[in-house]
């Protein structure tokens, strides 16, 4: 992966045209800590996975409210990720203070995506090292998007960024198509089980992960720990009383890592075969 | 030669009386929903409260288009401060970020003539009086506006303790209960609306209590 002679500086292009610095801070984006997105028409729900530096210490905060219809999931550089959200706010003050309406969140991400392309432009900046993902709703429905350190921005069904969030894309991929008309309790079992795919093989629990919703009628919030411990317990009991072969099927999509999980102390999930 | 005079002025008084009262577990705020210029009626249905914060109201007379310009500004600034705490603010924090708000225009201030209530952290009624660049002060009640000179000797009767210098020591809030304040509140607007020509319409009472926040309605003179 060594590309060093022109990953010195942002400013500088390598002969195949890219930008390796900026390649470099979607690096730093895939190292983070999984968060996950989905949305139907209504409502939008994000989720990700609480990683704490020694048992000693609070894990960090990744979820952060942005206005009362938008909220935000960051995975990568976390302080970048506080800055962004700062920003985020002011931008969604501002806007309510002059026009007294919410800020559109399309109108957010573009500019999002503005300031981070600025730091591909300039010499003397670095791109930020976070990604973002952005759940909002406006006069035009419910919306998730994705902001990029390299400035593009995307709207999605569903994502996951992060450090093994393609499991959870994979859980995601195979179960979007039904998201748009889902109601708002499956949506949040949705994303619970999708972050279940990242932790491959960890207990589920309400400790290890924070999720976040905002609706028509329901201002953007994160979820209490009470609350999302619930709603972990139902379908854990589901999966016992399934048996091995459903709960089998279900964890297909985490096949993959299936070789790693010889240790699985999950009580509902049965245990992996090879 | 004399001094040039201006010929238009940036202010307007649109008239009105605010008062609040507060109470051992309670603060009622209460004003007229009368907005005037000059010797004419704009409206007869303007509200002058606004919503603070969870336990913190505000009541202002003066020139509306000033008082908006602060409502929105403390608006905004309670926002950013939610986001940095993750509470909302207390009425003391809101009545000190009001003082310096206005201070901030001390040279092209804000007309407006304010009166802060609501519940303090122990969820003690409490009341902030104002003048318009920002100085302030904790009392048990207060009026402000047109009818302040009618209203404020009335309540000195019937709610002013005796000098902090005796003792025992007595509590700035009164020892009325919500229904006897309320009661007092709207005798006060009667009387004003009777000799003030700014003051009328309607009365807005706004009462805040460890249930919430309600709203109550009482008709006052027309004319």
């Amino acid at each position: 992966m060594f590309r060093n002679q022109y990953d010195t500086d942002v400013t500088t292009w390598s002969p195949a045209g890219r930008l390796f610095q900026v390649e470099y801070a979607m690096e730093a984006v895939k190292q983070g800590s999984a968060a996950i997105g989905l949305r139907s028409k209504t409502h939008v729900v994000l989720g990700c996975v609480n990683k704490a530096n020694s048992e000693l210490s609070s894990h960090q905060k990744k979820i952060f409210k942005v206005d009362d219809h938008i909220g935000v999931a960051i995975a990568g550089l976390t302080a970048d990720g506080r800055v962004l959200s700062r920003y985020m706010r002011n931008e969604c003050i501002n806007y309510s203070f002059t026009y007294e309406s919410p800020l559109p969140v399309g109108r957010l991400v573009v500019q999002l995506a503005d300031k981070a392309q600025v730091c591909t432009q300039r010499s003397w900046k670095r791109p930020y090292g976070v990604g973002l993902l952005v759940a909002g709703l406006d006069e035009s429905g419910a919306h998730l998007y994705y902001n990029c350190p390299s400035g593009n921005y995307f709207e999605y069904q569903a994502f996951a960024i992060g450090s093994r969030s393609q499991a959870a894309k994979t859980y995601l991929e195979r179960r979007f198509e039904n998201f748009t008309d889902s109601s708002r309790d499956d949506l949040v079992k949705d994303a619970i089980m999708a972050i279940r795919e990242t932790l491959q093989g960890e207990t589920l629990k309400s400790s290890i992960c924070t999720i976040a919703v905002v609706g028509v009628g329901e201002p953007f919030h994160i979820l209490d720990q009470g609350t999302v411990q619930q709603i972990i317990d139902t379908f854990e009991i589901v999966a016992e009383q399934e048996g091995p072969d459903a709960a089998i099927g279900q964890e297909a999509a985490a096949e993959g890592a299936a070789a790693d999980q010889g240790g699985s102390t999950d009580e509902g999930v049965a245990p992996m075969e090879s | 030669m004399t001094k040039q005079q201006a010929n238009w002025s940036p202010y307007d008084n649109n008239g009105g009386s605010c008062v609040a009262i507060a109470g051992a577990d309670y603060c009622v705020i209460a004003a007229d929903t009368r907005m005037s210029t000059g010797y004419n009626i704009l409206t007869r249905e303007y509200s002058k409260i606004c919503k603070l914060a969870d336990k913190c109201v505000m009541a202002s007379s003066g020139f509306q288009a000033d008082v908006k310009a602060l409502q929105k500004q403390l608006a905004a600034r309670h926002l950013i401060y939610q986001h940095q705490h993750n509470k909302q603010m207390s009425c003391p924090a809101m009545a000190q970020l009001l003082s310096n708000t206005l201070y901030y225009k001390r040279f092209f201030p804000y007309y407006s003539f304010n009166v802060l209530g609501g519940l303090d952290n122990e969820g003690k009624g409490c009341v902030f009086t104002y003048d318009a660049v920002g100085s302030y002060e904790k009392v048990g009640y207060s009026s402000q506006g047109s009818g302040s000179t009618l209203i404020t000797p009335f309540l000195d009767n019937q709610l002013k303790s005796p000098s902090p210098l005796l003792l025992p020591v007595q509590d700035a809030v009164t020892p009325l209960v919500e229904a006897e304040a309320i009661d007092l509140i709207k005798t006060v607007f009667a009387s004003a609306s009777e000799r003030d020509i700014y003051t009328g319409d309607k009365l807005e009472i706004v009462v805040v209590n460890a249930d919430g926040i309600r709203r109550e309605y009482m008709e006052l003179r027309k004319d």
